[in-house]
Order: C-alpha cells, then sequence, then structure tokens
C-alpha cells in the first residue's frame, strides 16, 4: 500500500542543512493503523507530510498504490491528495463555515456537484455522531466534536489512507478514547489504512496494529505493537513503553515505600502477563501449589493492545524462604516475566 | 447683515443653499463609494500579490514581491495633498478634466489602494497557515485556495479594514475638494471660509460626520455578521 524507499528530507540551514528525516525504509500495508512514534522533533510530522506531498523528499522514493507520489506533476498530485485524508492537532477547520459546510469542502474542491455533496457530508455526519450539528460553527463545538468533523471532512472523498497528524494531542484523555474509538471504527468499517503520529503511546497501545519508532530523523525499531510493548529493544522504545506505565509505576513505588516501612520483610516481585497469560489463574495456582507462601498485592495494572492484553503485577511475598524461591521459579516456568526488585 | 464672527456666526442656518449641500453631499458620497469600490478590488489583488510572493522562493515571485512592495510602500507615503497634484497631468489624461468629483477619482484610488493593500496582506498572515495546509492535503489548487480559504476566512478583517480605509477616503474627498474635486470639502472652503459663512462649514461637518458615523456602523455590523469565531 504505502512503501518508503531510503527517504530522506534535509532543509538547506544557515549553519549547516538540517536532516529532518534520514534513510526512511517503511512498509505499510493496506488495511492497517500504523503508528509513528516519537518525541517532537523526531521528523514524524516531516515524514507522514511527504505521503501526501506536502513536502517533497531530497532523496529516496515514496510509492503508495503503485503510484510514485515524488514524481507526480502538480495536478496528478491533487488528484492523488483528494484521495488521501488528514487530520491535524489544531483540526484546521474553516470557522467561516458550518460544520456541513466544512464536510462538503473537500468535495468542492473535487468537483461534486451540490445536491451530491450535501447527501454524502450528511452521511459522514451521521458516522461521526454529529447530524444534529450540521448548521453549527466550529466555535460552537469541543475539542472533539471540531476532531469529529475533521475526521467527516477527511473521509468526504472516500480516501484510502487517512493520515492523523497528532489529532488527539490537543484533546483531554476521555475525549481522546473516543476519539480513537472512531477511528479504529472507521478503519474496520471502510478497510481504511491509517497512519497515525502520536508521541503517545497509550494511542499506538490503543489502536495501532504496528509501529514505528522514531527518533533524530531515524526509524530506530518497528514491529507489531503487541512485541514492542512487550520486549522494546532501544532505550528509547523502553522509555515511550514506560511512559505509559509512568503513571502506576510512580504510585507503585509510594505504596513500596509504604508497605516496606510497614512490613519490613518479604520479596517485592514486579510480574509481567501478555496476552492469553492474563485470562489465566496462574496465581491462584501458584498458591495452591506453594501454600506457606503468603502474598501482598502492591499494584497492578493491565493495558489492552490490539493484538491482546499486557498486565503488570505487583507483589510482596512472605514466608518460606525456600518456597517463595520455588513459587517464583513456577512463574517463570509459566512463561509469567519475573523481577525481583526488593529482595529483604 | 450678520455677523462672520463669534459663536452666532455659526447659527445662521438660513443663510445655507441646502440644494448645493445637498448636491456636494451627493458628491463627496459618490466620490467616496466609487473610490471605495476601487480601491477594494485593487487593495485585494495587491494584497494577494504581496501574500502570495512573500515567502516563494521562486526569482520571478521574489521580483514582483520587491516591485508591489516598492510601489505600495512608495504611494502610501506620499501626502494625499502632495499626491493630487503630483498626479494632475495623469489625470487630466484619463479622465480628460482636472476638476470635479471625476477628476478626485486616480489620486484617491492611487493613494487609499496601496494602503488598504498591506491590510488585506495583513489579514491573510493572520489566517492559520494549517487552514490552508488542510486545504492543500485536500488537492485545492492556489485559486481555490484564495476564494475558499483566504477571501472567506479573512473576511471580517478585509471588511473593517475596508471600513477603515473608507473613512479616511472621506477625508481625502474633502481634502480633494479643496483643489476643485467639488463635495463638501469644496462647499466648505469655498462658501464656507472664503464667503465668511461659517454655518455653511459647519454643517458641511456635520453631514460628514453623520457620513463617517454610518460607515462605521455599517461596518462594524458587517463585520459582526461575518465573525463566527466567537459563539455566540
Amino acid at each position: 500500500m504505502i512503501s518508503m524507499t531510503g527517504v530522506s528530507k534535509i532543509y538547506p540551514g544557515k549553519q549547516k542543512p538540517l536532516v529532518a528525516v534520514d534513510n526512511v525504509n517503511l512498509k505499510i500495508d493496506a488495511g492497517e493503523i500504523y503508528g509513528i512514534v516519537g518525541y517532537s522533533g523526531a521528523g514524524k510530522s516531516t515524514l507522514v507530510r511527504m505521503l501526501n506531498g506536502l513536502e517533497k523528499p531530497s532523496d529516496g522514493q515514496i510509492e503508495i498504490n503503485q503510484q510514485i507520489i515524488n514524481n507526480l506533476t502538480r495536478k496528478q498530485l491533487r488528484g492523488a491528495r483528494q484521495k488521501m485524508g488528514m487530520i491535524f492537532q489544531y483540526f484546521n477547520l474553516l470557522w467561516s463555515r458550518t460544520v456541513l459546510a466544512n464536510v462538503t469542502f473537500p468535495l468542492e474542491i473535487a468537483g461534486v456537484p451540490k445536491q451530491q455533496r450535501e447527501v454524502r457530508a450528511r452521511e459522514l455526519l451521521q458516522t461521526v455522531g454529529l447530524e444534529n450539528r450540521q448548521y453549527a460553527y466550529p466555535s460552537e463545538l469541543s475539542g472533539g466534536q471540531k476532531q469529529r468533523v475533521a475526521i467527516a471532512r477527511a473521509l468526504a472523498n472516500q480516501p484510502q489512507i487517512l493520515l492523523a497528524d497528532e489529532a488527539t494531542s490537543g484533546l483531554d484523555p476521555q475525549t481522546t478514547d473516543e476519539v480513537l474509538d472512531l477511528l479504529l471504527k472507521i478503519n474496520r468499517k471502510l478497510k481504511l489504512t491509517i497512519v497515525v503520529i502520536t508521541h503517545e503511546m497509550h494511542v499506538i497501545r490503543k489502536i495501532c496494529d504496528r509501529v514505528a519508532v522514531m527518533d533524530s530523523g531515524k526509524i530506530v525499531e518497528t514491529g507489531s505493537v503487541f512485541d514492542i510493548f512487550r520486549h522494546p529493544q532501544k532505550s528509547i522504545t523502553q522509555k515511550f513503553v514506560n511512559q505509559e506505565e509512568t503513571p502506576q509505576f510512580a504510585e507503585t513505588n509510594v505504596v513500596l515505600q509504604e508497605l516496606l516501612q510497614q512490613v519490613p520483610k518479604g520479596k517485592i516481585t514486579k510480574l509481567t502477563f501478555h496476552g492469553n497469560q492474563a485470562k489465566l489463574p496462574i496465581i491462584s495456582e501458584m498458591l495452591r501449589q506453594f501454600p506457606n507462601v503468603d502474598l501482598n498485592i502492591v499494584a497492578g495494572n493491565i493495558h489492552r493492545t490490539q493484538s491482546g492484553a499486557i498486565g503488570t503485577l505487583y507483589l510482596q511475598l512472605l514466608g518460606n524462604e525456600k518456597e517463595m524461591l520455588q513459587a517464583i521459579e513456577y512463574l517463570h516456568i509459566m512463561r509469567v516475566e519475573t523481577a525481583v526488585i526488593r529482595n529483604e | 447683515m450678520n455677523e462672520t464672527t463669534g459663536f452666532s456666526s455659526y447659527i445662521h442656518f438660513t443663510q445655507v443653499d441646502w440644494a448645493s449641500m445637498w448636491a456636494a453631499t451627493a458628491e463627496t458620497l459618490w466620490m467616496t463609494i466609487f473610490s471605495l469600490i476601487a480601491v477594494g478590488i485593487l487593495g485585494i489583488l495587491l494584497g494577494l500579490i504581496l501574500f502570495e510572493t512573500s515567502a516563494s522562493q521562486h526569482l520571478g515571485a521574489r521580483l514582483l514581491h520587491k516591485l508591489t512592495a516598492l510601489f505600495v510602500n512608495v504611494f502610501r507615503s506620499i501626502p494625499f495633498i502632495i499626491l493630487i497634484v503630483l498626479l494632475l497631468p495623469l489625470t487630466k489624461g484619463l479622465v480628460g478634466t482636472i476638476i470635479g468629483p471625476k477628476a478626485a477619482l486616480p489620486a484617491l484610488i492611487i493613494s487609499a489602494a496601496p494602503f488598504y493593500a498591506r491590510m488585506v496582506e495583513l489579514a491573510f498572515h493572520e489566517i492559520d497557515y494549517g487552514v490552508i495546509e488542510a486545504a492543500l492535503a485536500m488537492g485545492a489548487t492556489r485559486w481555490q485556495i484564495v476564494y475558499k480559504v483566504l477571501l472567506p476566512e479573512s473576511s471580517p478583517a478585509l471588511v473593517s479594514g475596508l471600513t477603515v480605509t473608507g473613512i479616511s477616503l472621506i477625508g481625502f474627498t474633502a481634502m480633494a475638494g479643496v483643489i476643485g474635486a467639488g463635495g463638501l470639502g469644496n462647499l466648505a472652503y469655498l462658501d464656507g471660509f472664503q464667503a465668511n459663512n461659517n454655518t455653511i462649514t459647519l454643517v458641511a461637518t456635520i453631514i460628514i460626520l453623520l457620513i463617517v458615523f454610518v460607515c462605521q456602523a455599517l461596518g462594524d455590523f458587517i463585520v459582526k455578521r461575518l465573525d463566527k469565531r466567537i459563539a455566540s
């Protein structure tokens, strides 16, 4: 569907040229939600802007649907852009137009007759759940509603690809989830390929099938979201994965300190469950096998990714030293990642 | 015989020739409206050229930008009263006369259009670039961006700029009147000042003020109707 081969983007700078995107190779399949994650300035926005020709690559080749994007004439490029939707962090709606007129806007550009434009726009507003706000102006809508309008607008010309550039970064957590659910829904319903640019791992985990991690213009790691969450290889990826766990982890440290003060003994153990493991009664089986081991649950959480759940559990183990070691061994056998953080 | 000095000289309304007063008002309105329309069109065109060529790397575009900016800066800087004299030969060639309301038009337009062009350019620059980028990402042509994005999205600023320009045009017509362009300025100067008739000067002033107030109120009203950025 989309393939980038040796793509670079270099801006001529005053002192030295700025390499925004550095020799990127990427393949995105039809119908998948592909995430590109990185800190700001990593080059991910430039990368996605090269997909619809808003930026021209300095080097390399971008192919979308057997069409080489970076060689198109202006007219061909406009045609190709009409088949790609794009949504933005700040929505970029036209304030001078009603919701309905914003959605018909790309259809006007494509030269669709007026009657058809409005029928199509109403249909799309229904899809995004805003059919009763069609005569409102963007200023009368909330952030989440504006992004829904922007999504409807991006879908107007029946694109095969949707580019989402930090589409949820300006929204609160709950609205973010609503917008992500909507993206997931249209991905399933329309078999739409979605390229998601974000700095939030939460977004990747929630809707993406595969992910590429970008750092200083380079893609440093790619893989399925499930694998990346389970076994992040590069330190930047680990940072991103930890970012997801950070709130819970901070809390855990506090709880750990308190617990250690109250019960200054036992092993504090971190367990990580993947996929179906999270559904198995591994802990209760462990207690049954090693009745002299007591446990205290310090903290726990479960992340859901598109290909399964990842659970983290912090336990305080007490009791017979030998049985405790056997219990940890049992967890290893059950392929639960186990790490003893405090061994006292 | 009426006094020609003192406060009472302002209220000798019997001496006002209302027919010529209305005729002068009509001339002032005609000059203002006609030149405002021309200034609006020309100003938007010039502003558009300035805006579109401002960030271009293309050599021709840069040259066009420099030339337009030079034209705008030069004619915006020349004091109106000097410009009108400077343009007399051109006016004679274009209009055929240097007397009357028509003769004021070239100077009015050439002086106000650059002023408005700068406001137009500023109004376009105030549009969020993201919106233009969104239109580009939809495959819009340059021209589609101009009339579907730039003009509607800057419409309140375009109208309020035109209001300000219109009001200074009213002032310009009065100045042009002094050197023979007709209208209320001409009347106030000839029948008021030179004939020592303060009442006529006062009435002409009041009418000009009324025109300015109506112009401002109309402008504000339109801006309010156009601006959908604030939730009502």
